[in-house]
Parts: C-alpha cells; structure tokens; sequence
C-alpha cells in the first residue's frame, strides 16, 4: 500500500509537512506528491538504499556504552522536512540578532560589566556562573567577538510560531549531519531536487573558512588554520574530520601542538615546527589548557591560555564564551536585545521560570508533574526532568535538587512541539517530534546556514530528540514557494 | 605541510592496505597449489601460518592443524593481528584518522571493501565460495589502489603511502619465496623436478608475477630464476629490488632538513644466487637478513618523519 496522506493525522500538534488530513503545506505540496505515488515496494527500495548510502560514506557516531564506544551508523529519516524561505527568511533574521546581542554581552562581561552596573544581569549570577572565566577578563578577541559558532536550538509550538530553546555556544556539534542529511537524499530522492527550489546549503564549510581565517592575528594570504579534536573516541570525530576535510584545513590533536617560549602556537609537521594562527577548537574550555585549566588533561596543549591572551592564535570559540551558554542567562536575551540594540527581539523565547526567584521556585515546585526542568548548564539532554512523563520518584528527586542549589535550575512549560511524517515499522508514516538547530557564525560578518540539522524523536510520543538517546534526523529543506 | 601523526597513519594505512590483498592472495594461491600437488607430499594448510609468523598464537587458539582453521586463522580470527579481517579493520581505523587528506572515496571504498568481507567472510572459510570471495578482496584493495593512483597529489601523503606500501611489498615477497623453500625442504619425496615446478609456479602466481616472469626470464619455472626475479629484477613492481628503490625515490621527495637520516636507500644483502641455491637453508638465512634490512629502513623512517618529540 502506498502512502495515503488522507490516513495520516498529527494528532492535534502542528504538522510540518501536513496541515490538515490529505492536504499538504505549500512548501510540502511536490514532496507529498511526489512520496504518495511511489508504491511501498519503492518506498522500502529508498528505505534501504539510503540506509546503504550512511553505511558506505560511513556516516556515524559515537555512542558511550557500559562496554565502550559504540560507533553507529547515523539515523536518518528518509522523509525531510519544509520550511518556506519567507518563513525562513525571518527567523534567519532573528538568529543573526541574538548571536550579535549575545556576543556583545559576552564582550561586556569581560570588560566593563555595564550590563551588570546597569542593573540588568544581577551581579550574583555571573559570579555563581559555572562558565564565567576570571582568566578572560580583560582580553579582547578580534572584532569583540567570544562566540564564532553557535547552534542554536528552535522548536515550533502549536501556534506554527519558532521558538529558542537553548543557544550552544561552547563547542555546538551537528552541522556535518546536517550536510550529510542532504547528500544522502540528493542520492535516494534525487527526482525531487528537479522539480522543487531546494535552497543549496552546502556553502557552510566555505562560510567557516572565512569565518575563521577573519581571525588570524597573522595578516597572510593563508593563514594556518587548525580544527583541534579530543580524538577518535569523541562522539562528534566523525564531524571534526568532515569539517577538517572540508575546509582543507589540518585535523589536529593535542599532542600534535606545543607552544613556543615566546607563547607562539606550533604544529609538528614532517618538515619541523609550522606555526598555527587559527584553531577551531573542539574541546571544552577545561581541558584546553593544563597550565591554567585541568592540570590533569591530556586532551589540551600547555601554554594555548598565554598564547590566546597574547593575541598570537585565535581560538574560536574564544574561552570564556559559554558564560552565555547557560539557561538562566537564556531567560535574559530578550532583555539583553534591548539593551544593547535598542530593537525588538526578532525571535521569541519559550517562557521559563528561574527557581532561583523565589516566586517562580514556588510555582515550579507545586506544578513539577506539567513543566520541563533542566540543569542550567548542562547539554545533550542529560540531567532533565519531563513532568508530564516522570514518576512521582522523579518528581521528588528534583525538587531536592532544585531547593539545595536553585541557581542551577529552570523550567519551562511543557511544549506541544511539532510533528513531521516519519516512517516507521512497516514502511508506514506517523507523527514524530521534532525540533531544529540552525548554526550561526560571527566573525568580521553574521551568517546563517539555510535550515539546519532537523533531530527527530523515534520513539512515539516522545520528546526527546538528542541521537544519543534515539533520537534520529531528517533533511531539512527551505523551499521557496515564489520561485518560477 | 603535513602533520608527523598524519603521515604515520598514512604510512600505515597503505602498508594494512598491502596486507590484506597479500593475505587474500596467498590463501587463494594455497588452495590452487594444494590441489596440484601429489599426495605423497605432506605439507598442509599449516604453511600459512608458519609464513605470517602466527604459529604461537595458533596454537593457543586451536589444536588442530586443519584447513578450516588455518583459513579462518588467517582470513577472520579477530584475535590474530595479522588476520585478513584484522589488518582490514586496522586500514579502515588510519583511514579514518587521517581522512582529511585522502581522497574522500578511499574512505568510502574502504567501508564498502570492510562491509563486504565481515558480511561474506563465512564464504571465504567455506571451500566453495572461497574463490570468489577472495576474488572480491582482491579487487576491493586493487579498486582503491586505482583510485589513489588516479586521484592524489604527487605531495608528501602520495610518498608515505608509496613508502608503507613498497615496505610491505617487499616484505611479502620474501615471505612468498621463505615458503617455497620451506615446503621443497620439508618435503621427503624424490620427484623434486615436478614438485619444485609446482611448487615455485605457485609462488609466483602469488605475487602475480607467472606471466611476467616467463616473459623476462623466457625458462623454465625453476628456483634459482624464481628467486632471481623475485628479488632483483628492475622492472616487475613486486620485486624486493623495484620496491628498495621506490622506497629510496620516495624518502629523497620527503623533507630531510634536520634530519637524522639524510638518506635512506635499502639494499639487498649482497649474494650469489647459484643454481641450486634455492634449497639450501643459506637462502633462507639471506631471505632473514633481508628482513632485517626492511626492519631497518621502517625504523629510519619513523625516526625522521613520524617521531612525535
């Protein structure tokens, strides 16, 4: 049986691809065409092609297991997901505003704290920030600019509006998939790249490139520029590599760096030392540095802290930026736009309570089984409690935690996150949760990837997307609907 | 410009790459040459394992000597380093970490070559579809020698990898002739003509060499010639003497600056091959010395371009 679009209803949520049962959106119109006449012999014939394709570019990541790590090939839905480029177009704006104001507060913060003296951030919170690093103040990155890449995380909620649900800023990973997702329909569904105007995205790599090179405090033709991994047993090798490769630029451990006396940055090479200008460092601000950081890590280069603080190496994102990574700090951006731009945040934030305010403490504690409670600092969906799905156990366990250290938590209203076709079992389509991060770089300039990597939650009626807890992916396409 | 861990693994990956078509095609040569040899003569599978030098590990894995096992041994044992499927998934590993400067496909081909031999191994232990599975080994390491040959730079990766794949050549070819000296010294029977024909035949089929040889040689298939031609003639790309100097022309292209070793040229041990010389266990004494003279120049190289300090 082929697909019968009439038999397919999102229970109520707001639907990506359909808006009413039989009747697609106009950004959806050619692709729901397009899959309801392929027969279901076909339909599994793509299945398993694009299930080969992952295997055979050797799309994978890794998974931290009891008996060690995993390496697994990467779940993908073959079925992508639409936005229209207006509707795009302007989200796109909003992004490229908050990453601005977001690196003007980081810029603050390490300067002058007007934002604090002004009275907007309370003083306390910056000072009880896990992220905030005393070893920045004073330091002045190329442009002011802290964080270069950012991915940040949008949801639509019932009313079809996007909303933030977190900006990553440390060391945000999945934009290889993202590229990836797109390579891979581009081989299994390539009638439709014909027919419909898919926006191109593949000139990521390209935007790094320059992104990075804005940054050499070298002015050379062609500056070194360094991608620095943990290593292969780092869940996101596969994407330090692709980007690497991408870029032309050399995949670097920290073994492969030392730094010079006079505090310049070297790579050790085949013809000697070669001097590096710029490093796109995949690792968390704590293991960057022995010297200053974890005295422990084998993962950092001793002496990168002198270096950066003596404007020799770029360091992207610089350390430091994530005192902004952090949700309480989150709940303030729409402040923050004002304030520094004078402007009308572009984009909404999902409503959230602070439990360090003892209101908004109160109200979560008595409605824990209906909100989201997340850990401020933490990423990849670790540490969070979903009211709604949690045991009174759980339930209890929080609000033990929130009380013995409420800086640390926030809660959101539960949302009625959107829903996009998926296959499942059976070559059949159903409704599965979705959310959307797009990656936004600032360097001497602002970009936007077109779309983003779109995780999806397999599991039915689940709301976690993260792949390392099952989450899988879809290719993510802006279409515009006005092209001829 | 090249990072000194980069170029190891490169070194390495071509040098696995080498060890898994030779593997295949040394099982795949014992299966002709068994059953080509008359019965009398009592050398087994067990040869195989005695020439990648895995006898010791063998014996703490199986008891009996046997086909079966000695295929699976060399072909699939995860616990043997130099099986087929271990060198396979060790290419697979260096591929991957230095996959920013190879070819974006070899790291595709590779996954396809590793899918394919953990999917189909149980064809190649059985006899019956042995040979066609070890044909697509074959090919799958051919396919991405092609692609490398076609598609990358003449820079410092293409030389390392000419480097490791040249050492590990060069390596094997001694090995091959190690074998057939070993089983024409091992064997009781009489009717040695016959048997060394059969014997040294299969060894250069090994090496993909039969055709080569009897074009350069224009004699008969016999020891001394074998051994001649397979160590020292100028133009047949698997002979010990061609890959030396690939490797001599490869490491004066790499930067040697500060270097420890200025140059580094590896000869053959100097001898006489005498007619006959094939069966005296001097030539295996010399195939050992020129085992070391490999050994050496790999330590060299690691020395001046792969020292992490």
């Amino acid at each position: 049986m082929s697909i019968d679009w009439k038999q397919y209803d999102s229970g109520g949520f707001f639907d990506e691809l359909i808006s009413s049962p039989g009747n697609a959106r106009a950004p959806a119109r050619k692709l729901a065409n397009y899959l309801a006449s392929l027969d279901e012999e076909e339909l599994e014939k793509r299945r398993l092609m694009a299930e080969a394709t992952i295997q055979e570019m050797g799309v994978s990541f890794t998974v931290y297991t009891e008996e060690g790590n995993i390496d697994r090939a990467w779940p993908f839905d073959l079925i992508p997901r639409t936005i229209s480029r207006k509707q795009w177009d302007k989200t796109a704006a909003g992004l490229k505003q908050r990453l601005r104001v977001l690196n003007m507060f980081i810029n603050d913060l390490y300067h002058d704290q007007n934002v604090i003296n002004d009275g907007i951030i309370p003083r306390h919170l910056i000072e009880n920030s896990v992220n905030f690093r005393p070893e920045c103040v004073g330091v002045s990155p190329p442009h002011g600019v802290w964080a270069h890449i950012c991915g940040t995380d949008l949801v639509r909620d019932g009313d079809g509006e996007f909303y933030v649900l977190e900006d990553n800023l440390r060391v945000p990973s999945g934009v290889s998939y993202m590229l990836e997702n797109r390579a891979i329909t581009k081989r299994v569904l390539p009638e439709l790249f014909e027919n419909d105007n898919i926006m191109p995205i593949d000139d990521y790599p390209a935007q790094l490139f320059d992104t990075l090179a804005a940054l050499s405090p070298r002015k050379v033709k062609q500056p070194e520029i360094v991608v620095l991994t943990p290593g292969i047993f780092n869940s996101a090798y596969f994407e330090h590599a692709f980007l690497a490769q991408q870029m032309g630029a050399e995949l670097v451990e920290g073994s492969d760096l030392v730094v010079s006396e006079d505090d310049l940055v070297f790579m050790r090479t085949i013809d000697g030392l070669t001097r590096v200008d710029v490093i796109y460092r995949r690792i968390d601000d704590l293991f960057l540095d022995p010297e200053v950081f974890d005295k422990g890590s084998v993962l950092g280069v001793p002496g990168l802290m002198r270096a950066w603080k003596a404007g020799n190496v770029a360091l992207a994102n610089a350390p430091g930026a994530g005192v902004a990574d952090d949700k309480v700090i989150y709940a303030y951006v729409p402040q923050l736009i004002k304030y520094y731009l004078d402007e009308e945040p572009l984009l909404r934030n999902v409503k959230t309570f602070l439990c360090e305010n003892d209101k908004d403490r109160a109200y979560v504690l008595e409605n824990l089984d209906k909100l989201v409670v997340k850990p401020a600092n933490e990423s990849g969906g670790y540490g969070m409690l979903v009211g709604p799905h949690s045991t009174k156990k759980d339930q209890a366990k929080f609000a033990e935690l929130i009380k013995s250290n409420p800086r640390n938590y926030i809660a959101q209203p539960t949302l009625a996150l959107s829903t996009a076709p998926t296959l499942v079992d059976n070559n059949k389509l159903e409704p599965r949760h979705l959310d959307l991060r797009p990656f936004i770089l600032q360097g001497k300039d602002v970009y936007v990837t077109t779309g983003g990597l779109t995780r999806v939650a397999m599991k039915k009626g689940s709301l976690v997307v993260n792949s390392s807890q099952g989450g899988g992916s879809k290719d993510t396409w802006i279409v515009d609907t006005e092209a001829k | 410009m090249m990072l000194s861990r980069v170029a190891e693994r490169i070194y390495w990956a071509a040098r696995y790459l080498e060890r898994v078509e030779n593997t295949a095609r040394l099982v795949s040569v014992y299966d002709n040459l068994l059953f080509d040899l008359p019965r009398s003569v009592n050398i087994g599978w067990f040869n195989l394992v005695i020439i990648n030098s895995g006898t010791e590990l063998f014996f703490e894995r199986y008891k009996v000597q046997d086909e079966r096992n000695v295929v699976k041994f060399t072909l699939a044992d995860d616990t043997n380093p130099s099986s087929m499927l271990s060198s396979l998934t060790m290419l697979r590993e260096n591929i991957r970490t230095a996959r920013d400067v190879l070819p974006a496909e070899a790291w595709e081909l590779v996954n396809e070559l590793l899918l394919f031999a953990r999917n189909d191994i149980q064809q190649g232990i059985n006899r019956n579809g042995r040979h066609a599975f070890l044909n697509g080994i074959i090919e799958g390491c051919q396919g991405i020698n092609g692609l490398l040959l076609g598609t990358m730079s003449r820079d410092a990766a293409w030389h390392f990898m000419r480097l490791g794949c040249n050492l590990e050549r060069a390596d094997m070819t001694t090995r091959l002739l190690d074998a057939g000296a070993a089983v024409l010294q091992l064997s009781e029977d009489n009717d040695t003509t016959n048997l060394s024909q059969i014997v040294w035949g299969n060894v250069l089929r090994s090496g993909s060499a039969y055709m080569a040889y009897r074009r350069t040689m224009r004699t008969a298939v016999n020891g001394s010639d074998v051994a001649r031609f397979l160590l020292s003639d100028e133009h047949f790309p698997r002979s010990v003497g061609f890959c030396l100097d690939q490797i001599s022309s490869a490491t004066a292209r790499l930067p040697t600056a500060g270097k420890r070793y200025a140059s580094i040229k590896p000869q053959l041990p100097k001898h006489d091959i005498r007619d006959g010389f094939c069966l005296s266990p001097d030539f295996r004494d010399y195939l050992n010395d020129q085992q070391l003279v490999l050994a050496e120049a790999h330590n060299h190289i690691a020395s001046n371009w792969f020292a992490h300090d």
